[in-house]
């Protein structure tokens, strides 16, 4: 530990901001690694280290790890094998005793808030409880993205000079004694000076932040984000977590100076302990270890069997003639199963998956939005905008969000009438849903009869510094490189969907995480909508040709759009199709509906109000419902259960059901000898899939801490997040019905090509490659030549044998959804 | 026809037992009774307003059950059924069927889903006898019963500290209107000089002529009864609690702290008109109560940027203007406002998480920046002052604790050093006690009439040592069973409260006292270190101790679920009009004990647990 302490504002700042969560407001909401912080150490290391400094759950704990032992659900050769591997054949016996038998003080401290409980125990004052209430209120006020019929009455310039301007002038105050609102006022006070007056000594100063801020991690990792991405509100704000603090430390001496008068010292004159290092815990214990192993064997007990699945697959299908229509899909995992259903029903057919922005890098802004809205991944800035031209925009209203309920005399008039509407509204909602303006519904983000402005005719064509639409290069670049990443550049039948994904909801704040987070929480049918276009763009087929992609004039794509919840899709501009085409998507419409109902039918065994022994076609209709339904807090699982992201061709795991727990990228190694298409998608599956994983992974092992909590009691603040009723901190992470059936397994990579090309591969970006390195994220290859499967491992691949050689063959996986609720192993499929 | 009127308690009554009784696991079942009880209420309801409206709207009236009879004292259970019980029925019946449909899907899988259910139909019960209720001493069961299951359906998410905080903070404060209608009842049994039935109020000749007499107690009384109802209603100043309500699953939120619970005051109000309704002072008085609250209540509503406290207070508004109907008379009209209200704010916290895409996407579409007006100097001041003053909502949050609890809370330190042995130290004194109160000639008359007051006082200030106590709970335990026996001691020496009486009031506190002391052994032998400085949550993993202790706390508080609740009742009719300290004391010692009890058991058995090896949330969420 540091011997000296010395405050320099701007290191503890800049600490502070880093530990804090990085959640956006709500509308969007993109799923990211709750501990990014750490991301830089060992995944095994970095868990135990957040869970020692703010006292998180990391993992489960011993008692549930050993009940999933019992269950077999971890394998009792696999804890084996992985204790072996890690402390080598001798200490194995001595580790496993450890393991299943020892008794241990599973609880859970953390080094944060040790300095500020002496204001309660030397003071007997709850500090947090009685600043908290006032803060939270000012700095929602402050945010307020639109709730509040009388907003925040001092526009900007950043909050500590806005409540000054409000303080100068007014008969009442967000203060209750005269001195801190004189400190306000006092440009010479900062946040060194307000430490000196609470706390007194300079090495207490940082671990003093420390423990204030994580005190409330919800509202503090709020205003970072915003700090660093304005842009996320639609209605601007200035503020700085720097603020905040001087804010805080306001309010903390105010009610101080109310509570206890003259009676209170700087807290360095009472405190019995010397400053700690508190972002530098211990090493790890022998219990640490232990978890750490446990789950590892957690983890490898699932691995195992799906690269088994891989090893002993039937490799004998390979279709060589021309399939009869070919499918693009998001590699999203909950796109996993739909593709395995659409090629069930047509034999001849082949699907894809990838990213399902589909490499359409934009922004977008439909007809008469004031905004324009980011449709690709969070991390890539875009220079294009593609503008929706509409006839129709329909905007419906529901009154009972307006404002004007809340008044004084129309409100008493509204309620005096408006409620005997409400009761039916609501009766009906519970006996006979239906979509409301209240429903987030995936098809409204784009009208059907729409047309898109995704052709750039003239470089002048700009607006707010974006150009309208792409260049005949610009767009031979994007599908050049999807169909060249995807291995697609052959063989092309005469139709090709691209389906983009959304889902569709009501009364539920996180919408944004259920849509395609490759497009920024928004539904892809922008995107698939314009690769079409640009796919059939006539120029745009001269220009592939030289670059070695030959499409038939005849072959044609259309852009759709599947909702996964309502399991509906929407296809767009049918009416361009050649009438051959045309005739042969009427046939394939068919296919599509059945394959849609039989979908509905496997996700229906996680519902308990779906009876999943009725018919496909009845309980899709139930699982419409569903989405529609108010009452209704799981309208869909969303990501719950994904583990897997398989890059490769189809053939690795088409024979495989893998219970919708796989994103699967298509990728041919063949088009790809030196990996250049392979960087493209691991740089985005590792940060994207990964991030979705581990956020997974976090909310459901502290749900409480690291999740949003159960969404029931949940209240909007400020249309910027949730918390629990009236002052309650914001939550972030999931909520607990969107991660209750998730396994916390870490991510398991799986390509398909030469290890030393996969190796040389991840290390060409060092992001990436520290997803991998540091165990965030599991890696493993077959080799295409040998068949050899290799897990990496410390920085090389090792050839790996699985256990597992025997599956369970099944040929209609529908008929698995009417047997269990529970997750599934591999299967083989028929 | 009247004799159908039981059914209407019956029914929530047999679904609540019957919720309790189902295993936790089986969800079907639990929200099955929940939904079939509901659905029977309703089905009933239906069929009995035809009937009632083809008879031609009759008021009912029927004496049910005497419970306790004793000279001129009689406790019955009495159900009055008009105009007023009908709406609250029909609404009652129609919000409780449609939320426990909604619930049974909404809270699949969540931990306590049989609590839910089992709160949700003892809330419904204790709704059901309230409005049924054709006396005070009936109205007052369902009163108690209202306040508890609040408390539990606050504290609903238990193992949070926020959600216990403030279920207690709005427990405390309905501890206000319970000290209303105790006092408004202790005092109509001296008016009336018996325990009067709200159809008796309808004889305008009685009613009058009791006005006319004794016109200072009439408006006692009434002022008590506009005191609870302006508790249970969040008006001016109480109307803060009810934003910090909005803790529990929304749905559960949404049917009682939008909609049932806080109208209660309303029912209240309208129950009692005829019997206020020619005291003008009275009716102003209540005008301007609502007319307070409507005005504050928009204020910090149209400030809230949550959107359940933005409902909360745009309710509570909307009551205030209720409040204007009731004392204006307009009884249908409020009737009519009570329904809507209750319909509308119920459905806007339910759909409440969809104003996020609702609004986001209104705003996408419409946004307008807003071009900053230039407003005189003097306009901007008075509108800075306003916006603060209403995101502070008044300050009467701060207000009912600085002024209200704190005091008391002062008092009590200032007798910390008044423990249990001085407690047990004082035997003597009680003996002494009982010895004059059966030679009375030996003492002066002052004296005598002195004696009553000083006991009572005795017994307060263990109370007040107990709500205080930071270390041993069973040292707070004891003293506030002591309290009853002074109490009881003091209430002794008023004619005809004999020691039949004494045994009726003090053996639901006897059996109380030891159930909860075995419990409290037990827990505090299994989990040394246990006090009352902070939350312990202990509910985690002694679920079952937790129950017990809860019964005992309730029987030791007079809950209608031991004799203690009738003797209480027995006790205040044989305080004297013109005892008022006596009663006084008797009153705060009521209030205090039911705290100090809910307190202890929040302590130790809700809140974030400390033992850390399971999740356990921050204690800002």
């Amino acid at each position: 530990m540091k011997t000296s302490f010395r405050f320099d504002e701007d290191v503890t700042i800049h600490k502070l901001r880093h530990y804090l969560p990085e959640q956006a407001p709500l509308k969007d909401f993109i799923h990211h690694n709750t501990l990014h912080a750490f991301q830089h150490e060992p995944f095994e290391q970095a868990i135990r280290k957040a869970s020692k400094i703010f006292g998180f759950k990391t993992s489960l704990n011993l008692a549930e790890y050993r009940a999933l032992y019992q269950e077999q659900k971890i394998s009792k050769p696999l804890l084996e094998r992985v204790i072996t591997s890690e402390k080598g054949t001798q200490a194995a016996v001595q580790w496993i005793q450890k393991c299943t038998e020892q008794e241990y003080d599973a609880s859970i401290s953390k080094l944060t808030g040790r300095l500020r409980k002496y204001w309660k125990s030397h003071y007997h004052i709850d500090l947090d409880t009685i600043v908290h209430t006032n803060l939270f209120r000012i700095l929602n006020s402050y945010l307020d993205q639109g709730i509040a019929v009388v907003t925040f009455p001092v526009e900007n310039g950043g909050l500590l000079s806005a409540l000054r301007t409000i303080e100068k002038n007014t008969y009442f105050s967000f203060f209750k004694t005269k001195r801190a609102k004189n400190l306000l006022f006092d440009d010479s006070v900062n946040i060194y000076a307000l430490l000196q007056m609470l706390v007194g000594d300079e090495s207490y100063f940082e671990q003093y932040l420390i423990d204030q801020q994580f005190a409330h991690p919800g509202w503090s990792g709020m205003v970072s984000v915003v700090e660093d991405h304005p842009q996320f509100l639609l209605e601007h704000k200035n503020i700085t977590l720097t603020d905040v603090i001087h804010l805080e430390l306001l309010l903390e001496i105010d009610n101080l100076d109310q509570t206890l008068g003259k009676k209170w010292q700087p807290l360095a004159t009472v405190v019995q302990e010397p400053a700690i290092d508190v972002l530098n815990p211990g090493p790890l214990t022998e219990l640490d270890e232990v978890l750490n192993l446990w789950q590892a064997a957690y983890e490898w007990s699932y691995y195992d069997e799906v690269l088994g699945g891989i090893k002993h697959r039937n490799q004998s299908h390979a279709k060589t003639s021309t399939p009869s229509f070919q499918a693009f899909f998001c590699i999203d995992d909950r796109e996993c199963s739909i593709r395995r259903y659409i090629e069930q029903i047509d034999h001849n057919c082949t699907t894809y998956g990838t990213p399902g922005f589909f490499g359409i890098d934009t922004y977008y802004q439909p007809e008469n939005g004031k905004f324009h809205t980011k449709i690709c991944p969070a991390p890539v800035k875009p220079k294009h905008l593609i503008k929706e031209v509409s006839t129709v925009r329909l905007a419906e209203r529901d009154v009972h969000f307006s404002k004007s309920t809340h008044g004084l005399l129309r409100s008493s008039l509204i309620s005096q009438t408006l409620g005997f509407w409400s009761a039916l509204k609501l009766s009906v909602n519970i006996f006979k849903p239906s979509l409301s303006p209240a429903t987030t519904y995936s098809f409204r983000h784009m009208d059907k009869l729409s047309s898109l402005t995704i052709e750039n005719k003239s470089p002048s064509h700009m607006q707010d510094g974006l150009q309208v639409g792409y260049t005949v290069d610009e767009m031979t670049n994007r599908v050049e490189a999807v169909l060249k990443s995807t291995g697609l550049v052959a063989n092309f039948a005469p139709l090709v969907y691209m389906f983009g994904h959304g889902a569709s909801s009501v009364n539920n704040t996180h919408y944004a995480g259920y849509d395609c987070g490759a497009c920024s929480g928004r539904p892809g049918s922008v995107n698939a909508r314009a690769f079409s276009f640009m796919a059939n763009h006539s120029m745009v087929r001269q220009n592939l040709v030289t670059r070695g992609i030959a499409i038939p004039t005849e072959t044609e794509f259309v852009g759709a759009l599947h909702d996964t919840t309502r399991d509906e899709v929407m296809f767009y501009d049918e009416q361009t199709l050649s009438p051959a085409n045309a005739k042969l998507h009427a046939l394939n419409l068919g296919v599509f509906e059945q394959a849609l109902d039989l979908n509905a039918k496997e996700r229906s065994r996680r519902f308990m109000s779906i009876n999943t022994e009725l018919s496909a076609k009845k309980v899709h209709e139930a699982v419409k419902l569903r989405s529609v339904s108010l009452f209704e807090p799981r309208p869909e699982l969303n990501h719950a259960t994904n583990t897997l992201c398989i890059i490769g061709r189809r053939s690795l795991n088409g024979q495989l059901f893998l219970d919708r727990r796989a994103f699967l990228n298509s990728y041919d190694y063949r088009v790809d000898p030196d990996g250049k298409f392979l960087l493209g998608i691991l740089n985005a599956a590792a940060p994207v899939c990964g991030g979705i994983n581990l956020e997974y992974y976090f909310s459901r092992v502290d749900n409480e801490k690291l999740g949003a909590g159960s969404k029931l009691p949940h209240n909007v603040m400020g249309l910027l997040g949730v918390a629990n009723g009236f002052d309650g901190d914001l939550r972030t992470g999931l909520p607990l019905q969107m991660i209750e059936v998730h396994d916390p397994l870490r991510l398991m990579v799986i390509v398909e090509h030469y290890p030393e090309v996969v190796l040389n591969t991840i290390k060409t970006n060092p992001a990436t490659y520290e997803w991998f390195d540091k165990n965030w994220v599991m890696l493993a290859v077959e080799n295409p030549d040998t068949k050899e499967i290799l897990v990496f491992r410390n920085g090389e691949f090792l050839p790996y044998e699985p256990l597992a050689t025997e599956f369970k063959v099944v040929k209609d996986a529908t008929d698995l959804a009417e047997t269990t609720s529970e997750n599934l192993p591999v299967y083989e499929i028929q | 026809m009247d004799t159908i009127l039981a059914l209407f308690i019956i029914i929530p009554f047999v679904g609540f037992v019957t919720s309790l009784l189902i295993p936790e696991k089986n969800e079907k079942l639990i929200s099955g009774v929940a939904v079939f009880a509901t659905g029977m209420q309703l089905f009933s309801t239906l069929v009995f307003l035809v009937y009632w409206v083809i008879a031609k709207f009759p008021t009912l009236n029927i004496k049910e059950q005497s419970i306790y009879q004793s000279g001129h004292y009689e406790f019955f259970i009495d159900l009055y059924f008009d105009k007023v019980t009908a709406t609250y029925l029909l609404v009652g019946a129609i919000l409780t069927f449609l939320i426990a449909t909604y619930s049974q899907y909404y809270l699949h899988r969540e931990k306590g889903y049989r609590r839910f259910f089992n709160t949700v139909l003892f809330f419904y019960l204790g709704y059901n006898i309230t409005i049924f209720s054709g006396n005070f001493e009936t109205l007052f069961i369902g009163w108690e019963i209202l306040g508890v299951s609040s408390f539990l359906l606050i504290a609903f998410y238990r193992d949070r500290y926020l959600p216990v905080r403030n279920a207690f903070k709005v427990f405390s404060i309905y501890r206000l209107g319970d000290i209303g209608m105790i006092l408004a009842m202790w005092m109509s049994h001296h008016l009336w000089h018996h325990n009067i039935t709200f159809a008796e109020l309808n004889n305008y000749d009685m009613v009058d002529h009791t006005l006319n007499e004794h016109l200072y107690l009439s408006v006692l009384i009434s002022f008590m009864i506009l005191l609870s109802a302006a508790v249970k209603s969040a008006q001016f100043p109480f109307t803060s609690w009810l934003p910090r309500a909005m803790e529990g699953p929304t749905p559960s939120s949404a049917i009682f702290y939008s909609s049932l619970s806080v109208h209660i005051g309303v029912f209240v109000l309208l129950r009692t008109f005829s019997f206020w309704e020619h005291l003008v002072g009275i009716r102003v008085l209540i005008g301007l109560l609502g007319l307070a609250t409507s005005i504050a209540a928009t204020f910090s509503g149209r400030v809230q940027s949550s959107i359940k406290s933005q409902v909360a207070y745009s309710s509570a508004a909307q009551i205030g203007i209720i409040f204007i109907e009731v004392a204006l008379g307009l009884e249908t009209l409020a009737l009519i406002h009570f329904a809507s209200n209750a319909f509308l704010r119920s459905y806007q916290l339910l759909v409440s998480p969809s104003v996020v895409t609702y609004l986001i996407r209104e705003k996408f579409f419409n946004y307008m920046p807003s071009t900053p007006k230039q407003d005189p100097a003097w306009l901007t001041k008075i509108k800075y002052s306003l916006y603060v003053f209403s995101v502070r909502e008044w300050h009467l949050d701060s207000f009912m604790f600085r002024f209200l609890w704190n005091p008391f809370k002062k008092l009590g330190r200032l007798f910390s050093f008044f423990n249990i042995k001085i407690a047990l130290g004082l035997l003597p004194i009680y003996a002494a006690g009982i010895f004059f109160y059966h030679n009375q000639q030996y003492l002066s008359a002052w004296v005598l009439s002195m004696l009553p007051t000083t006991f009572a006082m005795i017994g307060f200030l263990m109370i007040l040592r107990a709500f205080v106590e930071r270390k041993n709970p069973v040292n707070s335990w004891w003293l506030v069973v002591f309290s009853h026996f002074w109490i009881a001691l003091a209430v002794l020496y008023n004619e005809l409260f004999d020691y039949s009486h004494t045994a009726i009031y003090l053996s639901g506190v006897v059996v109380s006292a030891i159930v909860g002391y075995v419990s409290l052994r037990y827990l505090l032998k299994r989990e040394p270190g246990t006090d009352l400085n902070g939350f312990y949550g202990h509910s985690y993993e002694y679920e079952k101790l937790s129950g017990v202790f809860l019964l005992s706390c309730l029987g030791l508080a007079g809950f209608p679920i031991t004799t203690t609740f009738l003797g209480e009742d027995l006790l205040y009719s044989h305080i004297q009009i013109d005892q008022f300290f006596l009663a006084l004391f008797v009153s705060m010692s009521f209030i205090f004990s039911g705290l100090a009890l809910i307190r202890m058991y929040a302590r130790l058995f809700l809140g974030p647990h400390v033992k850390t090896y399971h999740q356990v949330g921050h204690r800002s969420s």
